[in-house]
């Protein structure tokens, strides 16, 4: 549990090396996180100029890559403030309730490491054998579901505490639409579990590597494609980006939860916020992409190459979510919830009983081609019955409004 | 001083204090947070004996999400104020909970008790994870999932449904059926100069039908 391949608490020994290289690797993934944020800031910012036609930030340092640093200084200076009525302690605590939980996710995320040819991703450091992950605990993902869960109480008592009208509304809004779509980043996840058959991030990457083509191992692909964008769609409402970015929505709400928020406090809302997207980017190439999985290209440096094919596919999704930003208008509460709800949560549910249908005929020997078009027709039944179930409430509810309102 | 033996006094130590925290914060907002902290405290102590995948649905299942819905009736009904804690809501409810609480403490003391086993020892912890006959090691998880969709298969279903009864009642309790509710009737000590303003809107309303007719 405490180093990657030492899964018993009672294991760690206090006397060897290990608590220094534990401590080495937390401070790694520390600063790889802080520096990533400050670049993930300057590539939106850039990015979303250059799609609008405008420059951007061009003045502190090349290419204005040293803004953020600019920005945050300019933060940590500035005068702190805490409304007569907010919860003091509660105020006080939420910024960090949201940051602590940010920066643990990340911990599961295996960023190297070579998984073809039979190895199991281990590489070896001055000796010393261990995994390109800070942890590999066996429960593995649903750490990250855990500490997104834990994520919301930021976000939820950074509105309350403020003592204000719109922090409240945003953070009701907020955490309503963040337990809805962490169901559906579940169901989709559950599909994953299913063919790894291993909860630990670790043995999801292994199970995906020597498919056909090389990346034909892949559970973008082996999952059919469905997991995938419903995890996207999922995560990107869980990190309330555009287009679901409703919890800042700047024309209702001011700023949303932390509209009463400045300096350092501020700040570090900004941090977690973009420290997750940087974790879900990384989330979504572990489970779905395989991970550092990739050609080696030379035999010498080799260890390098796994975290080269991990930070270009990440650095893929992390263009994708500035991409929706600056493409996808905002929806309205309703449709998101509707769209959570209505579509996402039984279209992943479906899939995953599609799936788990193939798996039990492929290991009872069943005729897949039977399997599947069966499976796809009750799926399709299902939805069908849905949509008639949600097209008659629907009618019931207008001929309510119109029985109530004018009697 | 055993690591295991620190992180679980270090554990409990969270999980006490929070307890206390629920039972002694004055606003439900506050108390709600301690529960949280004795929940976390509690998916530690399951990390410390090594079932880590309790830990994680504890966190999940009760910090993530139950915590969250009372938060939001705390919020959302506005009872997130202090409240005096020297008025006894209802009758006889304080001796009610010292019983009902005397009697649980009871009842796990006599538990404890009969057990001898619970040492939290590290070699009978892996030996739970080993198969006695070929010594190969089964992590705890493919264990419980084995157990709970096997032996205990019945029980599971039932629970399931259980839950989806609950949904399905909160549903129902929550649908408006046209025309069974009847206007709330006027109290005459309020009423008076009321009605006629209510005449007027029933009239404008009655001419808006009108018009879309």
């Amino acid at each position: 549990m405490i180093l990657a391949q030492q899964q018993y608490l009672s294991d760690f020994d206090w006397t060897s090396w290990d608590p220094v290289f534990l401590v080495v690797k937390v401070v790694l993934v520390f600063s790889m996180l802080l520096v990533s944020v400050m670049l993930m800031v300057w590539f939106e910012r850039k990015v979303v100029s250059d799609m609008q036609n405008r420059i951007g930030p061009n003045v502190a340092g090349p290419w204005g890559i040293l803004q953020t640093l600019a920005d945050g200084i300019k933060l940590f200076f500035k005068e702190d403030l805490t409304p007569d009525g907010a919860d003091k302690f509660v105020f006080k605590l939420s910024p960090y309730l949201s940051l602590i939980p940010a920066f643990l996710m990340f911990a599961v995320v295996p960023i190297g490491g070579n998984f073809r040819d039979g190895n199991d991703g281990s590489v070896e450091i001055f000796g010393h054998t261990t995994f390109l992950q800070l942890v590999d605990p066996p429960m593995g993902i649903l750490l990250f579901l855990a500490m997104s869960g834990l994520g919301i109480y930021g976000v939820m008592l950074a509105g309350w505490s403020s003592g204000s009208k719109y922090p409240l509304l945003g953070s009701v809004r907020a955490s309503a639409q963040m337990v809805s779509y962490e169901a559906a980043l579940g169901l989709s996840l559950a599909a994953v579990f299913l063919t790894s058959g291993s909860l630990s991030t670790n043995e999801i990457v292994a199970s995906q590597v020597d498919g056909r083509f090389g990346i034909g191992g892949w559970n973008v692909f082996s999952l059919g494609f469905i997991p995938f964008v419903v995890f996207l769609i999922a995560g990107t409402a869980e990190l309330n980006r555009p287009p679901f970015d409703l919890v800042e929505a700047e024309q209702e709400l001011v700023g949303g939860f932390h509209t009463e928020y400045s300096s350092l406090r501020f700040s570090l809302f900004f941090l977690a916020e973009f420290m997750n997207v940087v974790t879900m980017a990384a989330i979504i190439v572990t489970l779905f992409f395989g991970g550092p999985d990739g050609p080696i290209l030379t035999s010498t440096f080799g260890f390098v190459w796994p975290i080269l094919w991990f930070f270009l596919k990440v650095l893929v999704f992390l263009f994708i979510f500035v991409w929706f930003r600056a493409t996808l208008p905002r929806l309205r509460y309703d449709q998101l919830m509707d769209l959570g709800w209505k579509v996402l949560i039984p279209f992943s549910l479906g899939w995953f009983l599609i799936l788990a249908a193939i798996r039990v005929g492929q290991n009872e020997g069943w005729n897949l081609w039977i399997v599947i078009p069966v499976g796809i027709t009750v799926m399709g039944l299902g939805a069908g019955l849905l949509t008639a179930a949600i097209r008659n409430a629907r009618a019931n509810r207008s001929n309510a409004d119109f029985v109530e309102e004018y009697g | 001083m055993s690591l295991q033996l620190f992180s679980f006094l270090l554990a409990g130590l969270i999980v006490l204090t929070g307890a206390l925290g629920v039972v002694f914060a004055r606003n439900p907002v506050h108390a709600a947070l301690f529960l949280i902290q004795t929940l976390f405290g509690v998916a530690v102590e399951f990390l410390v004996v090594e079932a880590h995948f309790l830990a994680a649905i504890q966190v999940i299942v009760y910090a993530g999400a139950i915590v969250i819905l009372f938060l939001f009736v705390i919020m959302l009904l506005g009872v997130d104020t202090a409240e005096n804690l020297r008025v006894d809501p209802l009758v006889g409810q304080r001796f009610a909970a010292i019983i009902t609480g005397g009697a649980i403490l009871g009842l796990l003391l006599a538990v404890i008790n009969s057990v001898d086993g619970v040492t939290g020892n590290p070699a009978s912890l892996r030996a739970v994870d080993q198969n006695s006959i070929t010594g190969e090691t089964i992590p705890n998880i493919n264990q419980l999932a084995e157990t709970v969709f096997t032996t205990h298969v019945f029980a599971f279903e039932v629970t399931g449904l259980l839950l989806t009864v609950a949904v399905v009642g909160a549903v129902v309790m929550a649908r408006r059926i046209p025309g069974a509710l009847q206007p709330l009737p006027d109290i005459p000590a309020l009423g008076g100069s009321d009605d006629e303003d209510s005449d007027v809107d029933a009239d404008v309303e009655d001419v808006d039908v009108a018009g879309e007719a």
